[in-house]
């Protein structure tokens, strides 16, 4: 189907499964009980899990089949949202041409980037590409204040132009992002019993877009194209001795996974038109490599296993507060449940980003190919140890 | 593979969404059946408190967090009730909100707009927050702000200090308890007139953001006023750790006072900086060198240590006030946490409390109905003494602190002292102030 | 003219932060072949180490004072520390004060230690790991050792100042007829930073051990072959650059209030100068480090900003991509490292 095989076929199928139905598997639980703190199933998160999934997708062309890691990518993310949040505060509000603009500008923005940065390799490479976006983010923090607004981040005002819209509504607010008049904060509600799912508009269009971005992706992974990617990864010198020039697809790799972190970029201001110089920061393109790291770096699945596992880490562990612990172990005796939540509360609310470093420490230490990895060696263990061995190299080929 | 696939389907696709779309236009635009965002139908109503938890501000977050779960006791009638027996509105009756137990959630800002907006959302969407509060920076403030408008909720902003968020930025849906930048530079300059006296030589450094623009602004036209001159100001990147190079031009400048407009790690940083290349000690002209902090914190202050000694600035409250209510709040505070508490800490207690009065007095959680009980609402005993919420932006106006590093504390707690309160008339200003044009409040926004 | 002496003091002094750290950095690149993004932390952790130990010597016992009052109105209590009712308040006055200089002691033999523990239980993992794996897993235990960091000491910066014979501020123009007021600290700073490098060098240059290390980085198995254990000498080669930084930090206090994430602002920084001075070159690293504090600090007046706006905040990325661009190598590095 669609000029795939069948496995593809399949993992297409699985991710678009999860993707349509994740409002409910993400809200697995009842809405009153201790445990919907863990339910993830409303709009913003999903909404993040997709977008974050696009960019480490993205990400992943570049790094999981060259190997070229670049410290950078989120320098294109940002690029992205502050065209996209250009587009909603000149044209109008529907979010195609802005995703469109967004696309192509942080293509060219990756364009000259990659043209300059390509001309090394290894590290030196990735301090290029970290130098640019730590660039690109100083100066969107504070002399490009007129085109980014600085600290605050790009926002829409009452009195934006948008031409091909209106500039206020009659009730005199800012009008809200669609697609062809389909408000993307439009949520439906569905009480079933104790469960609540909410089915929201713009995540369904992220979900589609993501969809479509990992099919590409999987094109991009077996196309003769793909392979010349990773015949750099593995010798880029054997490469150049057979007479090729590697350089072109580098730079088309490049150019394309900056392009997906536009996307990803665009997206994100179409789901909440603010851009903040934050999103280019070096510690927002560290993240997305450990996103990509994290869930199986040249894996097809694994990026976007990563990025929802971080973004999960993010929204629902950095929300878990003292209060809430005390009332999970409320049934324990005084000192007891004191104890525990002495010993347990290190690692959750403020301490998220503790626990983060100690499973990312545990995942690069265990599992080198990332949380795939894990789940294969799960599944080996099901399904005897060849018929794993056999499958591993099979579905981890940029390996 | 073949890119022109991708469009095409993509096209088709869109095409697929649209034509959905328009045969069932109702089901995806109603929320539900109330009239407002997240109206609270059970027993209980749900707050959302969006600190920083990680990053350079976790600390003053976790004041500021204190004294939230210090307010929603208050609110449900636990503990000794706090400012609730000073409050000049009584309304409040320690039973909750309308009779509803107030409940509460957490998030993380990060101190960063993205995240401090997806904590928000999450609080909206998720937990069904009827109202947000909090932040460490005007930045973030500015960002949420912004979101709850969207999303149809109200916002009361913990420390933000800038112009703008009740300026150029303001929206309907928020509102501002703590002062800004001008309100500093009109407070300060009258007593840096009785100090410095009123021919001074002033060099500004100023952090490179928003915020810092806008403080450079106010306390450059308010001493200015006063006749000072300005020598120069000199904008410094918000990553700079060490200051070295932009104080030492200072030295030979020929300017006699150094006005440091940071906050946080920058304020500490350069203020620490300065002493070391002996400012202080520092004459000129004849004259004594100066330095001053327009926006002060205790919290930093302690990071500077004994650098802060003898400097002036400006602060929102300080715990060593004696009227009734700051003293009621403190001493709950105090008795629960065992230290007093911090400028952040009391306007996110205040903050809670008027909101909640709010609703009391409009006898609704309607978004639109609590920010018409807020505008124009006129309080005191709630430690900043008479006190006007202006409906035309939202801003509190309330006497202002001028503060000094102190010489001899006698405990880590003990590093300001204030100099002078002045008064409320003293830092008023038109709405349509130029520092503060080309906002628009826009109209209310219920959500749903 | 004193203005631009003043800023080459400056730039100096930030640059013996930038050059401690790139030492060891590449010190450990150069032996062991491992990039590690926690070098930064050690940094830090050396901070630390003065903060504790200035924490150690000013653990008090509470006497009331009933003639002042705290915050509650309850009777306020007195903190003494314990040195001072030992040693008398003067002697006692004097520990407290020296405190930082003190805790060059003190943190030598603790950064070792993590330095060792460091290698022994993680880093030694991953020889044989492609460098990004080296570079996760040193950042994912950078993240894990500031947040532990935080965890005891909070996120405010916490003063420590430097003894007060130190504190002031010295006319070095004096000499040559100038008015060039300097803070006394600093220029204890860069000639402490001189001292540390002179060392490291005349160990790697004039010691028996120095020398197996030097042979070792060049051919690492050749002087395996000869019956050296050269692993266990890489190890304390690792310890040593970790008490470098470490050091580099217990200094650099009173210069910066610490905090915890001091580490990470000095990061990207670090490896900046590093691939600016050559990858695996250690006069590259200190030349660098000195080079880029210089140019920073130059940005960073008034002419510079006028003429490029913003230059202030992006110069050491700039010359990163331009060396990088003109002189892969870096300033001193040999040709074809890391380039794969």
């Amino acid at each position: 189907m669609f000029g795939l095989d069948k496995r593809d076929t399949t993992l297409l199928l699985i991710v678009a499964g999860l993707t349509i139905f994740a409002p409910f598997i993400l809200n697995p639980f009842p809405t009153d009980s201790g445990l919907a703190q863990f339910n993830a199933g409303y709009p913003d998160l999903m909404q993040r899990f997709v977008i974050f999934g696009i960019f480490a997708i993205g990400f992943n062309i570049l790094f999981g089949l060259t190997g070229y890691l670049s410290f950078g990518h989120a320098a294109f993310l940002g690029v992205g949202s502050y065209s996209a949040v250009w587009m909603f505060k000149l044209l109008s509000m529907n979010v195609l041409p802005a995703i469109i603009l967004s696309v192509i500008i942080a293509g060219l923005f990756a364009l000259v980037i990659g043209y300059v940065s390509l001309r090394r390799s290894g590290i030196y490479f990735s301090i290029l590409t970290l130098a640019f976006a730590q660039m690109s983010f100083s100066l969107a923090y504070s002399v490009l204040t007129p085109i980014t607004n600085g600290e605050t981040g790009l926002q829409l005002t009452l009195d934006d132009p948008r031409v091909l819209g209106q500039t206020a509504t009659a009730d005199g607010s800012i009008p809200v992002t669609n697609l062809f008049g389909l408000e993307m904060r439009g949520t439906y509600e569905m009480a079933m019993g104790p469960w609540a799912f909410q089915f929201n508009m713009g995540y369904y269009l992220c979900a589609l877009v993501l969809i479509a971005a990992f099919y590409l992706s999987i094109r991009i992974f077996r196309s003769p194209f793909g392979m010349m990617l990773r015949a750099v990864k593995s010798n880029q010198q054997r490469m150049n001795y057979t007479g090729l020039n590697s350089k072109p697809y580098t730079l088309a790799a490049f150019v394309i996974s900056g392009m997906y972190a536009g996307l990803a970029g665009g997206l994100m201001a179409s789901m909440d038109p603010l851009a903040g110089a934050e999103r280019m920061q070096w510690t927002a393109s560290g993240e997305v490599v450990l996103m990509t790291i994290l869930g199986g770096a040249g894996t097809l699945i694994g990026p976007v296993l990563g990025a929802g596992f971080i973004k999960y880490f993010e929204n629902i562990f950095s929300k878990i507060n003292s209060n809430v612990l005390h009332s999970w172990f409320s049934f324990l005796p005084d000192g007891l449940e004191d104890f525990i939540v002495f010993i347990i509360y290190p690692f959750i609310g403020k301490g998220w980003h503790l626990t983060l470093g100690i499973l990312f420490m545990l995942v690069v230490i265990y599992l080198p190919g990332g949380l795939v990895e894990g789940g294969q060696r799960i599944g080996g263990w099901f399904k005897g140890r060849k018929k794993s061995d056999a499958r591993q190299s099979e579905t981890n080929p940029a390996e | 593979m073949s890119k022109t696939d991708l469009s095409r389907r993509g096209l088709l696709r869109t095409g697929a969404v649209t034509s959905a779309g328009l045969a069932l236009p109702t089901i995806f635009t109603a929320q539900s059946a109330s009239a407002f965002t997240n109206d609270p139908t059970g027993g209980t109503v749900t707050l959302g408190f969006n600190v920083p938890q990680t990053g350079p501000y976790a600390d003053e977050g976790a004041d500021e967090l204190r004294a939230y779960q210090l307010a929603v006791e208050h609110l449900n009638g636990e503990g000794d009730g706090g400012m609730l027996n000073t409050f000049s509105s009584k309304a409040l009756e320690g039973s909750g909100i309308l009779g509803k137990k107030v409940e509460y959630v957490t998030g993380d800002t990060q101190t960063k707009s993205d995240a401090a907006r997806a904590s928000a959302k999450s609080m909206i969407e998720k937990d069904g927050a009827i109202m947000i509060t909090g932040g460490s920076s005007s930045g973030v403030a500015i960002a949420v702000q912004g979101l709850c408008q969207e999303a149809g909720v109200i916002f009361m902003a913990g420390l933000t200090h800038s112009n703008d968020t009740t300026g150029k930025d303001k929206k309907a849906n928020g509102f501002r308890h703590f002062f800004n930048a001008y309100m500093s530079g009109a407070a300060l300059a009258p007593v840096l007139k009785n100090l410095y006296g009123d021919d001074r030589k002033a060099y500004h450094l100023t952090a490179d953001y928003t915020w810092g623009w806008t403080q450079e602004e106010s306390i450059k036209a308010a001493t200015e006023a006063l006749g000072w001159e300005t020598v120069n100001t000199v904008k410094t990147p918000l990553a700079a750790t060490d200051f070295s190079s932009y104080i030492a031009p200072v030295l030979n400048s020929g300017a006699d006072v150094l006005v440091l407009n940071h906050y946080g790690g920058n304020m500490v940083n350069s203020l620490t900086n300065a002493v070391q290349f002996g400012l202080r000690e520092k004459e000129v002209n004849g004259r004594n060198f100066e330095i001053v902090v327009p926006l002060y914190s205790r919290l930093m202050a302690k990071g500077a240590g004994a650098n802060v000694k003898g400097i002036h600035g400006s602060t929102n409250w300080h715990w060593s006030l004696q009227d009734e209510g700051s003293k009621a709040f403190v001493r709950s505070f105090g008795t629960k946490y065992g230290f007093p508490p911090s400028q952040a800490a009391h306007t996110c207690y205040v903050q809670t409390l008027l909101y909640a009065d709010a609703v009391q007095r409009a006898g609704s959680f309607n978004p639109c109905a609590v920010a018409e009980a807020l505008e124009d609402f006129e309080f005191d005993g709630m430690g900043n003494g008479k006190t006007l919420y202006r409906g035309a932006d939202h801003q509190c106006f309330k006497d202002v602190l001028v503060v000094r590093g102190k010489e001899n504390p006698t405990s880590e707690f003990d590093l300001l002292e204030v100099v002078e309160v002045t008064p409320r008339e003293q830092v008023e200003y038109a709405a349509d102030h130029p520092m503060f044009a080309g906002g628009n409040l826009g109209s209310c926004n219920p959500g749903a | 003219m004193d203005a631009f002496l003043l800023q080459i003091l400056n730039g100096l002094d930030k640059g013996s932060a930038y050059a401690l750290i790139a030492l060891g950095l590449t010190l450990i690149f150069g032996t062991l072949g491992v990039v590690n993004f926690a070098h930064g932390a050690l940094f830090m952790i050396g901070a630390f180490c003065a903060v504790t130990l200035q924490k150690i010597f000013s653990l008090s016992f509470e006497t009331v004072d009933p003639d002042k009052t705290d915050f509650l109105g309850n009777p306020l209590k007195v903190k003494t520390p314990y040195v001072e009712s030992w040693f008398g308040p003067d002697l006692g006055g004097a520990i407290i004060d020296w405190s930082v200089p003190l805790a060059i002691l003190f943190a030598i033999p603790i950064m070792i230690a993590v330095g060792f523990i460091m290698e022994r239980g993680l880093i030694k993992h991953f020889y044989k790991r492609p460098h990004a794996d080296q570079i996760l897993v040193t950042f994912g235990l950078a993240i894990v050792l500031q947040e532990v960091i935080k965890y005891f000491y909070g996120a405010n910066p916490i003063p420590t100042p430097a003894p007060d014979a130190l504190n002031g501020v010295a006319n070095l123009g004096a000499v040559i007829g100038m008015d060039i007021i300097y803070p006394v600290w600093r220029i204890v700073y860069f000639c402490f930073a001189c001292l540390i490098i002179g060392a490291v060098f005349a160990f790697l240059q004039f010691t028996t051990f120095g020398m197996v290390v030097r042979a070792g980085m060049a051919d690492r198995e050749t002087v395996g072959l000869l019956g050296i254990n050269i692993d266990r000498r890489f190890t304390i080669m690792f310890g040593i650059a970790a008490a470098v930084a470490g050091l580099a930090g217990v200094m650099y206090t009173p210069i910066n209030s610490p905090n915890y994430h001091m580490g990470m602002d000095f990061l990207v920084l670090s490896f900046v100068v590093v691939v600016v001075g050559g990858m695996g070159s250690l006069p590259g690293a200190v030349l660098a480090g000195f080079v880029l504090g210089v140019l920073e600090s130059f940005a960073s007046m008034e002419w510079a900003i006028s003429l490029i706006p913003g230059i202030n905040q992006i110069i050491i990325y700039l010359v990163a991509i331009v060396i990088l661009l003109v002189r892969p190598r870096g300033l001193m590095g040999r040709k074809g490292v890391m380039e794969d």
